[in-house]
């Protein structure tokens, strides 16, 4: 098994008077080092289908392999720590702590899986801040900083455990075309050169049209026919 | 814990004004606990005080707690006997062969002990008469166990041992008499003997029974008058610590015999009183932190529902569900703990100033002064029980926050 991110059958179903299926029997394998977008029009259940990937959602059928392990068995806080240690998360949103600073941010993830010492971590912080060339924000706090800055600092935070899996949540959605632009030559960079696998929920084409590969979703299920209007 | 507590510093800095009305109602609360708890307990110990200085820690009675055992019973332990109609010897009541219970009883560490000969005896002064409790004392060991030197108002004690015939009186009976220094009274003891006697002490205690009723003279003078040569029949004991005055009634009864009575076996009843004040004046000034408990509460309750979204980052970044409860019980902890600092030095000097009060109770001659008790046991109550009321307020917010569920909040937002 050479995938880094499997899902077997995999399916999502809210409970409730009426139930509803977020997504049904999704079966994929993404390799390592590949630039993954899923696509499909609103409500196909593409972020659904990033959270049960991402282990923040569990699913009510199937599972999900992440790095050779079956993640089914494990419980909250065995999800908690791969995502701490192996995923990335990058939101629509840049989901940055208002009250810290930029640095502080980037430096959240390291910090809570206490492998280095503060001084590493703030280097490390600031290599990653410079590689996304916003080092000189460092010191500022969030809303200091413009849209595609401020996503460029939330990029920098999922990389700070050097995960194997970056997760976007349509991370171009509230950005103009020139930052745009800028977070997609990121991610298109973060998987060709420095080996990520990049997973990318969103419906702008320009951006679907740098990745290796493009998903179709339509009604919660995979569609190889769908392409976007 | 460093970035739990980094997060949980920035959460309640970022909201200054709740955190200080939180803040507030804790330092008011732990001043207040400490205030009036340390003023319970210091009347309490006040009280107590009172109650051990003005009557002897152990009184030593010439009774028995109960009947003696009979020889026969003694010789044959357990076996069927039945004595009936037994009848005491006639003896000179009093404890017997005193002098060597008065040295077992010296012979023990932390105490001090006092022989004296208590009898009824009748004051006659210018054809009235009045019925009094007449004391035989030896005035050096008298003064060790009683206070009854510090509240001579003319004359001393010692005057007695200068003067076999002398005798000591409260003001109440030299008011009644309209006796002084140097008058003469006839006191008539029981057994009709007679004996003029010359005034040469008076006291106050306060307690006007006591000052009306109690007379003293020297041991051996009354001895004479009460026909008991070489008997007494109190042993009054004063001790260092008070509190052990239990164990060492017991241990002196094991030994001696008889009846050995502690102040607190005398006033079980009072310290009782005592126990159940205490409850209630913990459960009021408890309410008071209680309260502010409530301030904490509600503050942790709206930075829960402010920050769901931070808490569902913080989960999707891989913070477990335990570092998110930890962040707002750390949260209530430093409330606590930093209420609790600046409540126990506004309570320190809210004593202070407490006890800095004089005032005079309508009636009272003396000026009272508030009993202000500055045990290190109140400041740790104070403390402990502010600790709780916060780490329990934040419990609640905390469980709610480890809930938060990432994707609910995330899909909200997008």
């Amino acid at each position: 098994m050479t995938a880094v991110l499997r899902a077997e059958h995999l399916g999502r179903t809210l409970a409730g008077e009426v139930p509803v299926t977020l997504v049904e029997d999704i079966n994929l394998d993404i390799e390592r080092g590949e630039f993954v977008c899923i696509m499909g029009p609103s409500g196909s259940g593409k972020s659904s289908l990033l959270y049960l990937l991402g282990l923040l959602d569990v699913p009510t059928s199937g599972r999900v392999w992440l790095d050779g392990e079956d993640t089914s068995a494990y419980g909250e806080t065995e999800l908690a720590n791969r995502r701490l240690e192996k995923l990335g998360f990058v939101f629509q949103f840049h989901f940055l702590l208002a009250e810290f600073s930029v640095l502080d941010n980037v430096a959240l993830p390291m910090r809570r899986l206490g492998k280095h010492g503060d001084a590493a971590i703030r280097s490390r912080g600031m290599e990653l801040l410079a590689r996304l060339g916003v080092a000189e924000q460092s010191a500022k706090h969030p809303h200091q900083l413009s849209g595609g800055q401020r996503q460029r600092v939330a990029i920098a935070r999922a990389l700070a455990n050097d995960p194997l899996v970056v997760l976007a949540d349509e991370p171009t959605g509230n950005l103009d075309s020139v930052s745009s632009a800028t977070v997609r030559q990121i991610l298109h960079d973060l998987a060709h050169q420095m080996g990520k696998t990049v997973v990318a929920v969103t419906h702008d084409a320009a951006f679907a049209s740098a990745a290796d590969r493009r998903i179709g979703l339509v009604d919660g299920k995979i569609n190889a026919d769908w392409r976007p209007a | 814990m460093r970035i739990q507590l980094q997060v949980a510093l920035t959460h309640l800095t970022g909201r200054t004004r709740q955190t200080f009305v939180s803040l507030t109602g804790v330092i008011l609360g732990v001043a207040f606990f400490l205030a009036v708890s340390s003023l319970m307990r210091g009347s309490e110990k006040d009280f107590i005080k009172r109650l051990i200085d003005n009557s002897p820690h152990i009184t030593v009675y010439d009774e028995y707690r109960l009947p003696r055992t009979q020889p026969a019973e003694l010789r044959w332990a357990g076996g069927a006997i039945r004595i009936s109609n037994v009848k005491p010897q006639t003896e000179t009541r009093g404890i017997r062969g005193y002098r060597e219970k008065l040295e077992f009883v010296e012979s023990m560490p932390g105490l001090k002990v006092a022989p004296v000969l208590v009898g009824s005896a009748v004051l006659v002064f210018a054809g009235r008469e009045e019925s009094v409790t007449l004391s035989g004392v030896v005035p050096d060991k008298m003064k060790t166990v009683s206070t009854l030197e510090e509240k001579m108002i003319e004359g001393s004690i010692d005057a007695l041992a200068a003067n076999p015939n002398g005798i000591v009186v409260g003001t109440g009976l030299a008011q009644k008499f309209n006796l002084g220094l140097g008058r003469n009274v006839n006191v008539v003891a029981a057994n009709g003997a007679s004996r003029p006697m010359k005034v040469v002490g008076i006291f106050r205690t306060g307690n006007a029974n006591y000052d009306e009723t109690q007379t003293f003279t020297l041991l051996k003078r009354a001895q004479v008058m009460f026909d008991r040569p070489n008997r007494v029949n109190r042993l009054i004991i004063q001790l260092d610590d008070p509190y052990e005055a239990r164990d060492a009634a017991q241990r002196i009864e094991a030994v001696a015999g008889y009846k050995s009575v502690s102040w607190i076996e005398a006033s079980e009843d009072i310290l009782s009183v005592l126990i159940v004040r205490n409850i209630i004046m913990y459960s009021v000034v408890s309410a008071i932190l209680i309260v502010a408990s409530f301030g904490i509460y509600n503050t942790l309750s709206t930075i829960v529902m402010e920050k769901t979204r931070d808490i569902a980052i913080l989960k999707s970044i891989g913070f477990h569900a335990r570092d998110v409860r930890l962040i707002f019980l750390l949260e209530g902890v430093i409330i606590g703990v930093v209420g609790s600092v600046f409540g126990l030095v506004l309570g320190a000097g809210l004593m202070k100033l407490l006890s800095t009060i004089e005032f005079r109770p309508p009636g009272i001659t003396e000026k009272v002064q508030m009993p202000i008790w500055w045990g290190p046991e109140q400041f740790a109550i104070a403390t402990a029980f502010a600790l709780v009321s916060c780490i329990l307020a934040a419990y609640l917010p905390a469980r709610r926050a480890g809930r938060v569920h990432p994707v609910e909040i995330l899909r909200g937002a997008a």
